[in-house]
């Protein structure tokens, strides 16, 4: 029976496809599988593009290219002076996606939205664990659990947050994936069925584009959703052919195979853009890397230990090196996109005498001292071997012997956060929702030592500034804060910043509307392509 | 015949036993765990840890695990990823038919072409002809894959636009999948120019799979060749003046070609091998791909699993080899 219905379901397709014939398809070349179509089961950029961004909204959404937020499925809020209550005005009128699968009888509705951020923390509610060892690993990882204390409903487009404390970065955060609305009513008819796993592998919401169809590991099909709220798209169907090796997907877009692709080698940009037909944009990635010294550990304990390994390092030559120019060197732990960034701050200057002078007066001689380098490439770091090949040149003209170790990319992770880690480590963040917080506090706040906090330092003067900077809404005050947060950290030069990556995204020019997005998303909503 | 296919029958299960502990503790030999991956740079508290795992039921001591394990599989139940949730056996039937389609096109060309190749350069041995086909197979067993699927796609796909770059159809034909063949669906689905599409996106695939099990096959077919060649019964033959071409055809390659039909089997495994880059390098949704993601995910479920599935394929193609022996040379009997 079920047979039947997915090939009823697939002919009504075909002859719809066949109906409009190859209609105004755009083709994105994605970097991977998705994981699922739950977003908040998941933490891959890959599965946020093909669920969140394209089937799902959220209360609040960030403006397109931007880290602001702007209204989405909310079509206003109020915060309480407090800050510990959130009230969403809901958009009226929102229909969910009529699909070959389910067909809605409402619209979205404060159940809706209950719903959707229940079931990834209370325990009893069904939902919570419908697929084997679901995790909501973002809602957790934002410290949801402890942060909401009840989401009630006030009327049928009226919600409410209630908070256990003032948190600031709340609304930042409620843009984030992992916030997707989902639609009771299909969980409802699912559970019904005995069939609740179908959530993660037949998405329906309310965004621009419909799910049609997911062939595994090899593409993923969505039509125009002609009711969404903000207008039909410009397109009609949108693939996703997923295409894992980079060097391929530049012959795919060249080859016109398809129209937009993500992520290239830094080795084929150069020839990208040469192309007559395609445009390669560019923006510095929300994104930094740094050499995190273990500060509980003698020498490096010391800030001006720190800040004279710093000065004995060339970035500049890290970054031509390892990036072939697509990075800019980082002077701040946060990228110069995101708000509040501090430009007056001057970095540690490239002064290999100085450098030698200041840990003779330190009294430190003889240094000997482990780097770690990453076994994998990440965005914010594609060579950390190599990187740290060239630290261990520059530290050697200063006297300090510098010995480079490597773990297995899960065991690096764990060991680096150990409070007794032997040796300063190379890693990385890139941000999740553009709010400052989410870097300075996260990284570097003395609740994350032993934990993120890879250099395990807790100061009592920029952590009071973090715990300010979260209890106020007034973007201006924040700002004011994580400014002098700031200065604080290149004071005290728990890490070495390396740099913040450049992202690219080469694509046809037929192409208009695609706007690159600071926070690595991929979104097709407003993109048109000319026939 | 039969005694003897049973008698295989019942080696199985204790080779499957086998595999089945190595599946189990290859992968959990791997530094790091599933849950750790799962959370990348942000940490986890090792609260969360603890708890997450024994969600997944990877708290439990090992031989516990093992042996629910084993008792899932008896039932059929290959568990479930632990990244994508789905069950891996639905996830394995759906991609194994791509890799067997592939394979399949890939050991019917290093046939074709690799069995004529090493007659051709065991009956020229020592020409220029000898030298050069046998010259042109080393180079193909060492070609590396990635870089030789990379260099044919520079150059068919990218410079002279004959052949598709990757996929498996042209994104223009969407179809329910009936067999998992791409060929035979395309053919059922009856949308016009679909089976076409497939096959110019089987080429590049194929040539690139075919290559090694190519070089290995003709360079048996040589070996074999020559050794037969210089028999007794080949002289008779000749002798009786029979046409060379019943003496090479017919009397020679019939008896050379049992180690060559060995080679053949022997290179499933390869062409699995094989399979795990061409499939990547092609964007090729089959379980070669599927595999190596999983390895890295530390996907327990999925890399024990599929390695199961996989031997089970590679034990029965052994098997048929065997008893095709029979069917070679009658001399052989079980």
């Amino acid at each position: 029976m079920k047979k039947l219905s997915t090939l009823l379901a697939a002919t009504a397709i075909v002859t719809l496809m066949a109906g409009s014939a190859w209609s105004k398809t755009l083709v994105y070349c994605s970097e991977a599988s998705p994981e699922g179509f739950d977003p908040g089961l998941y933490t891959g950029g890959q599965t946020f593009d093909a669920s969140s961004r394209t089937v799902y909204n959220r209360l609040v959404e960030f403006k397109h290219g931007s880290t602001e937020l702007e209204p989405g499925l909310a079509e206003s809020w109020e915060v309480a002076a407090d800050g510990t209550e959130y009230t969403f005005k809901l958009r009226p009128g929102v229909k969910f996606q009529t699909t070959e699968f389910f067909t809605p009888t409402r619209e979205l509705n404060a159940d809706d939205v209950i719903f959707s951020f229940e079931r990834q923390y209370k325990a009893d509610n069904p939902w919570n664990k419908y697929v084997a060892g679901a995790s909501w690993e973002y809602f957790s990882g934002m410290g949801f659990p402890d942060l909401i204390e009840s989401i009630t409903k006030v009327d049928d487009l009226t919600v409410k947050f209630k908070l256990k404390r003032a948190e600031a970065p709340f609304l930042a955060n409620l843009g984030m994936d992992f916030a997707s609305v989902l639609s009771k009513e299909y969980a409802d008819k699912l559970a019904a069925d005995g069939k609740m796993e179908l959530m993660n592998q037949q998405p329906l919401g309310t965004g621009p584009f419909t799910f049609v169809a997911y062939q595994t590991d090899a593409a993923i099909r969505y039509k125009a959703n002609p009711d969404y709220w903000a207008g039909k798209e410009k397109i009609d169907d949108l693939v996703f052919a997923i295409t894992t090796d980079a060097a391929i997907r530049a012959q795919k877009l060249k080859a016109g195979e398809c129209h937009i692709m993500p992520y290239p080698n830094a080795a084929d940009v150069a020839e990208l853009k040469k192309d007559d037909n395609l445009t390669v944009l560019e923006q510095e990635g929300l994104n930094v890397s740094y050499l995190a010294y273990n500060t509980l550990v003698p020498p490096f304990d010391k800030a001006e230990v720190r800040k004279a390994l710093n000065m004995a390092v060339n970035k500049q030559a890290i970054v031509d090196a390892v990036f072939q120019g697509a990075a800019k060197v980082a002077k701040n732990p946060i990228p110069p996109t995101m708000w509040s960034y501090n430009d007056a701050i001057e970095d540690d200057k490239y002064d290999p005498e100085a450098a030698k002078k200041m840990l003779e007066d330190a009294g430190v001689k003889d240094l000997k001292m482990k780097i770690w380098a990453m076994p994998v490439a990440r965005p914010y770091m594609l060579n950390a071997r190599r990187a740290a090949e060239l630290m261990q040149a520059d530290l050697a003209a200063v006297g300090v012997t510098v010995e480079i170790v490597s773990y297995e990319w899960a065991e690096y992770l764990k060991l680096s956060s150990a409070k007794d880690r032997d040796g300063a480590a190379i890693l990385g963040w890139t941000g999740d929702n553009g709010d400052p917080d989410n870097f300075l506090d996260t990284l570097l706040g003395c609740d994350a030592v032993g934990g993120n906090n890879r250099a395990q330092w807790c100061n009592k003067e920029f952590d009071d500034l973090m715990t300010k900077a979260k209890a106020t809404a007034d973007v201006a005050e924040r700002t004011k804060y994580y400014e002098e947060a700031q200065v604080i950290f290149k004071k005290e030069a728990p890490w070495n910043t390396l740099d913040h990556s450049l992202v690219f995204v080469p694509l046809s020019k037929k192409v208009s509307g695609f706007v690159m997005d600071p926070l690595g998303i991929h979104r097709f909503n407003g993109v048109d392509i000319a026939e | 015949m039969l005694r003897f296919i049973f008698g295989r029958l019942a080696v199985l299960v204790p080779t499957f036993i086998g595999v089945s502990i190595i599946a189990f503790s290859f992968i959990r030999l791997l530094p790091g765990d599933p849950v750790m991956l799962m959370s990348g740079e942000r940490v986890m508290s090792p609260e969360r840890h603890t708890q997450l795992m024994a969600d997944l039921g990877l708290d439990r001591p090992i031989y516990i695990q093992y042996f629910d394990y084993l008792v899932n599989l008896l039932q059929g139940d290959f568990g479930s990823s632990i990244v994508t949730k789905r069950a891996v056996l639905t996830d394995f039937l759906q991609l194994f038919p791509a890799t067997v389609e592939l394979s399949l096109c890939a050991i019917i060309l290093a046939v074709a072409l690799g069995v004529p190749a090493g007659v051709l350069a065991a009956v020229k041995r020592g020409t220029w002809l000898d030298q050069t086909l046998m010259g042109t197979a080393l180079v193909g067993y060492s070609m590396p894959i990635f870089w030789w699927g990379l260099l044919l796609v520079i150059f068919f796909s990218g410079y002279l636009g004959w052949t598709p770059v990757s996929g498996r159809i042209s994104l223009m034909y969407f179809f329910p999948q009936v067999t998992g063949f791409m060929l035979v669906d395309s053919l059922i689905s009856g949308q016009a120019g679909a089976f076409k599409s497939a096959v110019t996106y089987l080429i590049l695939p194929t040539i690139v799979l075919a290559t090694i099990p190519l070089a290995v096959i003709a360079r048996q077919t040589r070996s074999a060749m020559l050794e037969v060649l210089g028999e007794d019964y080949v002289r008779t033959a000749r002798s009786k003046g029979l046409s060379p071409f019943r003496v090479i055809g017919i009397h020679a390659l019939r008896n050379a070609l049992i180690p060559v039909v060995t080679t053949i089997g022997l290179q499933v495994g390869v062409l699995l091998a094989g399979a795990i880059l061409t499939e990547t390098i092609f964007s090729w949704p089959g379980i070669g791909k599927w595999m190596v993601d999983s390895v890295f995910k530390r996907d327990y479920q999925v890399v024990q699993g599929g390695l199961m599935l996989i031997a089970a394929v590679i034990m029965v193609v052994n098997l048929i080899v065997d008893v095709l022996y029979g069917f070679i040379n009658p001399r052989i009997r079980y």
